[in-house]
């Protein structure tokens, strides 16, 4: 396990370095998407439209924060990750389009965004659940909003971070999934247990 | 008692238990943390710094202020137990707006959000009836992911106890990193369906430290507890030893043929505050003292 702090623009080369249960800050532009977001951004590069920003080399995370207006700024209140998995449907297109390097969540994604990782350098750091105060902290400035049309949870928010995390890289750009890992290790221990309780299959 | 009261104490619970973390629930994590792998630590230590930050910043430990449910044990003696519930929806609306909370009240037909977490049968109360002129109320805010994985089955009653184990450890594999592990496990069998959920999510209101009176159903916590530790899903789901803090078992009797169970999770922000209003008006805060 190597702890690694990056700052975006994040490079391929650099993404490329981390491997799963390394531990990762991000230092730079972390931009929010959920459901709603993902579409709308792949929607754009559908018809032609340019995103109002670049995404390329940046962070991209799962969360609706709660936001709160001081005067003519914003600020993060509270800005926990939500599961990831419901973007799962989106995150290969988008990895490939936008050139995002880091995917921000909880609760893993799948295969289609891990072979997409792989073919164009991204990781899926896993930010803990919950830890929503922790992560408003790490959230220096809110640059701007973006699609505020879709709802304060669905907008884009665009944040300028400083070591944003801690981060454990879950999925990195070389096909490995500390979820997917997880999971055959618990099916494995769900025999031991069965055991242990006398319980038959 | 006064209604103005109630309300008031009900606002000062409701704030308590979305900002800090019972001690109990706190210690366990520390323990876990002791205990942890490399990967595991890093989750537990930051759910602990967070801890610490919503306490400092007095701000909700979780941004999902989850779903607003009492439990209000009333005196058969005290005064304006009719318009308790009136109280208790106004103090939900004042805390949604003040302390904040996120507003999670959807109407299920419509996808609309009340905006204030009321609604119908939100806040949810659970009665019960004892003697005397006090009123103890307490509050849980329960969160949507931990919610989503609970899940109630109608066993085998020929399988007896050994049917439960078995339920409990699939549906705490099948939940895996969905509910925000470490967990709270709440598990009750008997009584039917509806009876079986209810005392489940009601024992998730016991401190960690308090196990079941009957050594039997204690031990049977014990060893469901050091189950739910061998998976192997760990802090997040990431992987690690600790995939449960605490495990708590109740039950009813049940019919011959039927032998309903169930598995409540809450989070590791299991949160939760109760106070004590006498007949006086004077007012107990149960699990943390009011600062002035």
């Amino acid at each position: 396990m190597a702890v690694y702090k990056l700052k975006t623009p994040i490079s391929e080369a650099d993404i490329r370095k981390l491997k799963v249960n390394d531990v990762l800050y991000v230092t730079g532009t972390i931009v929010t998407a959920r459901d709603q977001a993902h579409r709308r951004a792949l929607e754009y590069f559908k018809e032609g439209k340019p995103l109002p920003l670049s995404l390329e080399g940046l962070a991209v995370f799962h969360c609706g924060p709660v936001m709160s207006k001081q005067g003519d700024k914003w600020i993060a209140v509270a800005a926990g990750p939500t599961t990831s998995t419901r973007m799962d449907i989106f995150e290969d297109e988008f990895i490939k389009n936008f050139k995002v390097r880091v995917v921000i969540g909880k609760g893993g994604m799948g295969k289609r965004t891990t072979d997409a990782m792989a073919k164009y350098g991204a990781v899926y750091g896993a930010f803990t659940g919950g830890a929503a105060i922790l992560a408003a902290k790490a959230i220096k400035n809110v640059r701007t909003v973006e699609w505020y049309d879709l709802g304060m949870p669905e907008a884009m928010w665009v944040f300028e971070a400083e070591e944003f995390g801690p981060l454990t890289v879950a999925i990195d750009s070389h096909g490995n999934n500390l979820f997917t890992d997880v999971q055959k290790t618990v099916e494995e221990n769900k025999q031991r247990i069965y055991q242990k309780l006398g319980l038959s299959p | 008692m006064d209604t103005a009261k109630i309300e008031e104490v009900a606002f000062n619970i409701l704030k308590q238990a979305v900002i800090y973390l019972p001690d109990d629930v706190r210690q366990a994590l520390k323990k876990a943390y002791a205990e942890e792998t490399e990967t595991g630590k890093i989750q537990l230590k930051a759910i602990l710094d967070n801890i610490e930050l919503a306490e400092k910043s007095q701000a909700p430990v979780c941004q999902d202020t989850g779903t607003i449910i009492f439990y209000v044990k009333a005196g058969d003696k005290a005064k304006n137990l009719g318009k308790v519930e009136e109280a208790l929806i106004k103090a939900t609306k004042k805390a949604t707006a003040e302390v904040p909370l996120r507003p999670n009240a959807v109407n299920p037909f419509t996808g609309k959000n009340s905006g204030d977490n009321t609604g119908r049968n939100i806040p949810f109360v659970n009665w019960e009836i004892t003697s005397g002129s006090d009123i103890e109320m307490t509050v849980m805010t329960k969160g949507g992911g931990s919610e989503n994985v609970c899940m109630g089955g109608m066993l085998v009653p020929g399988e007896g106890i050994r049917g439960l184990k078995k339920f409990v450890v699939d549906t705490v594999i099948k939940a895996g990193a969905q509910p925000c592990p470490p967990t709270i496990l709440g598990i009750a069998i008997g009584g039917g369906a509806d009876i079986s959920m209810k005392l489940a999510k009601k024992t998730l209101l016991k401190p960690l430290t308090e196990h079941n009176p009957d050594p039997e159903i204690a031990a049977l916590e014990k060893e469901i507890y050091e189950a739910a530790n061998m998976t192997g899903i760990g802090p997040m789901g990431l992987g690690g030893k600790t995939t449960v803090l605490g495990v708590h078992v109740d039950f009813a009797f049940r019919h011959p043929a039927s032998f309903p169970a169930a598995v409540a999770f809450n989070c590791w922000a299991s949160r939760r505050a109760s106070a004590l209003i006498k007949a006086d008006d004077t007012v107990e805060y149960l699990t943390r003292k009011l600062k002035g």
